[in-house]
């Protein structure tokens, strides 16, 4: 099981209270009105889905109830950190220790996929 | 016709019926019981209001997380932020109180939305492990701890009143899965 620290109860909780609630730092449009229906679409609906590094929204449902972010990696399924929502990204060269495990993927240790 | 109980304006008050009335289980190691009817209030508010609501209610109303207040049989615990779940067990008028500080705040009376099963034994704790994944050890969850969580798929908040005794609140159409839950968990728990 999961440990997620919620930076509302400042403390590591189980994943069962919280969930996962998309992408973070998605910045709402100021001229939604005006905007074309492509660039409606790409603020709405298109996501970037990235292997890796990911920045999004938790809320900790069962629990304190608020919205927060986290950096992911999307491989290890290992958060790097947590932080209050309406905090800016933080430094990414800070999150990621240097001397990181490999972590071992399907695609590294048993198949040629690339 | 048969008395009923009318009081001097003819209406018969109704009576309360409890979803866990005369409820008892568990084991001789961790005891359920279904707690004494009691008025509730979900109360929400900014840091600003604090002082005025904990004044209006008798207690100081807490903003550290996971920490409760208590004060002549009434709880006020923290929930989130700004958001607390204050339990009179007296059934005094929660929202007349609150109305009356004058503070900004949102308040819902959930008296009867609400019910509670009080878990007490030396294996309270394991039984409520049963179906919550909290650390409810006494350096992580000391007496007066409390904290909104999961037990199995139902949500319920969790108030340590003792060091072997808990408070088990979670919605009164949830209270026969958490009955039926607690009450095998605290089977497995020991006798």
């Amino acid at each position: 099981m999961l440990l997620i620290y919620c930076p509302y109860c400042e403390e590591e909780r189980s994943e069962l209270e919280f969930r996962q609630a998309g992408d973070a730092h998605i910045a709402r449009p100021t001229n939604m009105t005006e905007m074309s229906d492509e660039d409606f679409e790409a603020f709405f609906f298109l996501r970037d889905n990235i292997k890796g590094l990911t920045f999004e929204r938790w809320r900790h449902l069962n629990g304190c109830g608020r919205f927060f972010n986290a950096a992911r990696d999307t491989v290890s399924d290992k958060f790097l950190t947590t932080y209050k929502a309406g905090l800016p990204r933080p430094d990414v060269s800070t999150l990621r220790p240097a001397t990181e495990a490999t972590v071992e993927t399907y695609e590294a240790t048993e198949s040629n996929a690339k | 016709m048969a008395d009923l109980g009318a009081d001097a304006t003819g209406i018969v008050p109704a009576t309360r019926t409890l979803p866990l009335a005369g409820f008892h289980g568990g084991s001789a190691a961790a005891v359920l019981s279904a707690a004494v009817p009691a008025t509730r209030l979900s109360l929400r508010a900014g840091p600003d209001a604090v002082q005025a609501l904990s004044g209006a209610l008798g207690l100081s109303l807490p903003v550290q997380p996971k920490t409760s207040a208590f004060a002549d049989g009434r709880h006020a615990l923290w929930l989130g932020p700004d958001e607390w779940l204050v339990i009179d067990e007296n059934e005094a008028d929660l929202m007349a109180a609150v109305s009356a500080s004058g503070a900004l705040h949102s308040a819902t009376d959930i008296s009867h939305r609400n019910t509670a099963i009080l878990v007490k034994g030396r294996s309270a704790a394991a039984a409520i492990n049963g179906g919550c994944p909290q650390d409810l050890s006494l350096t992580a969850f000391p007496v007066g701890a409390c904290s909104r969580t999961v037990l199995a798929k139902a949500e319920i908040v969790l108030l340590r009143t003792a060091e072997d005794a808990f408070r088990v609140e979670c919605w009164r159409s949830f209270a026969p899965y958490v009955s039926g839950l607690l009450t095998e968990a605290a089977e497995d728990a020991g006798n």
